[in-house]
């Protein structure tokens, strides 16, 4: 990141865009030209302009995932000039904006790399990778009837905040994306530390650390080897310390 | 459809609704372009697919409310008004559930009739006065 650009100034951008039809064909990067868009649109805003543009001359427009677009759904996530999610620190790509770049940067945009993620197209990949570790923990016993009151199951408000801390995780992927081993620890751990802290999660905990961990490695995660480049991306900043204490789980 | 087919409504609003929605489904289907190509995933489908399944809805939602010749809590049509500007049931010929048949393209679809029978209570008009 070089010089800011006037909050509500406009700038230019080469965006060079990794284009790929489907997962049979091989892809290339692209360039395009964004003529003096405003500096306070999101990326994934100017991704929308230069889509009506290409819509307008007929061109497949670039597939990009976005939901919500406040960083709290996990739907969106590319590599920003090789960062997964941009240069800015604890956002999602959507709250990425063109006035972190200076007029006339270039920008590569490229999906997420990693076995487990098999392209889909353009900066889509497949994720049910990180669904099936989910599906994988199992479920929580709980009884069934009434809702409990809320101060029959005590728990501290330092482990209820920081089991809320690792619930924050939105599964993008970033975590993933951006380990050399594209480890998905960062992401197993926060699952597991969120309900290990909690009382609900007490009593199928050990089995639910031991089934998600196997699973990893049966999707083509690879292995923690602690460089701690996950806990830089995460847009939820969620520790990595959590990754030393899912292997204790597992035990 | 906010136009014609809103809260309040009547049969000559419903009727021109579906009369435009006819010339704007034609022109959409005649004038639709949608980028990209059958090989791989394509977004800007699945959007034209849903407009189009929308043009299909409002005419199903533009013709049964003109089927419906009664004022039926918010589905208010103006012709079945008491005096006072209530709402005025029909319950003799419309307590039932209506069902659209699709017979294919270009077919009128068929309206089917499941009625309903109340046994401990009879429904009728909620006033407030």
């Amino acid at each position: 990141m070089t010089s800011l650009s006037g909050a509500s100034g406009s700038l230019s951008l080469n965006l060079r865009i990794w284009r790929q039809d489907n997962p049979g064909e091989p892809g290339a990067y692209r360039s395009f030209r964004l003529e003096r868009v405003g500096a306070d649109l999101s990326l994934l805003e100017a991704l929308d302009q230069l889509n009506e543009q290409l819509i307008a001359t007929g061109e497949r427009p670039v597939h990009f995932e976005h939901d919500c677009r406040e960083g709290i759904c996990g739907s969106c996530g590319f590599l920003v000039n090789g960062q997964a999610h941009g240069p800015r620190a604890a956002t999602s790509v959507c709250q990425l904006y063109l006035r972190q770049f200076a007029d006339g940067a270039t920008l590569t945009l490229e999906p997420w790399r990693s076995r487990a993620f098999p392209p889909i197209q353009d900066l889509v990949v497949e994720r049910s990778a990180l669904d099936r570790l989910i599906a994988a923990g199992g479920y929580c016993s709980v009884n069934t009837g009434q809702a409990p009151d809320g101060n029959a199951m005590l728990i501290g408000q330092e482990q209820a905040a920081s089991a809320f801390a690792t619930a924050t995780c939105i599964g993008c992927g970033a975590c993933v994306a951006s380990c050399r081993n594209a480890s998905a620890s960062l992401f197993v751990a926060a699952k597991l530390a969120h309900l290990g802290q909690l009382p609900q999660g007490q009593p199928e905990r050990r089995r639910r650390a031991r089934a998600m961990q196997q699973q990893m490695t049966a999707e083509g995660f690879g292995s923690c080897s602690s460089n701690l480049e996950c806990e830089a991306v995460c847009p939820k900043q969620i520790s990595a310390d959590w990754i030393s204490w899912m292997h204790r789980e597992a035990r | 459809m906010i136009e014609h087919c809103g809260i309040s409504r009547d049969a000559g609003g419903l009727r021109s609704g579906l009369e435009e929605l006819a010339a704007l489904a034609g022109r959409f289907h005649a004038e639709v372009r949608v980028p990209g190509t059958a090989e791989g995933p394509n977004p800007e489908l699945e959007k034209a697919l849903r407009v189009a399944d929308f043009f299909g809805l409002a005419q199903l939602m533009l013709r049964d409310a003109l089927a419906r010749e009664e004022s039926c809590g918010a589905h208010f049509r103006e012709e079945h008004q008491s005096a006072e500007g209530e709402a005025r049931r029909d319950d003799a010929n419309f307590a039932h559930i209506a069902a659209w048949e699709h017979r294919g393209d270009g077919a009128e679809p068929l309206r089917h009739a499941e009625p309903l029978r109340f046994t401990t209570l009879q429904p009728s008009t909620r006033s407030y006065r």
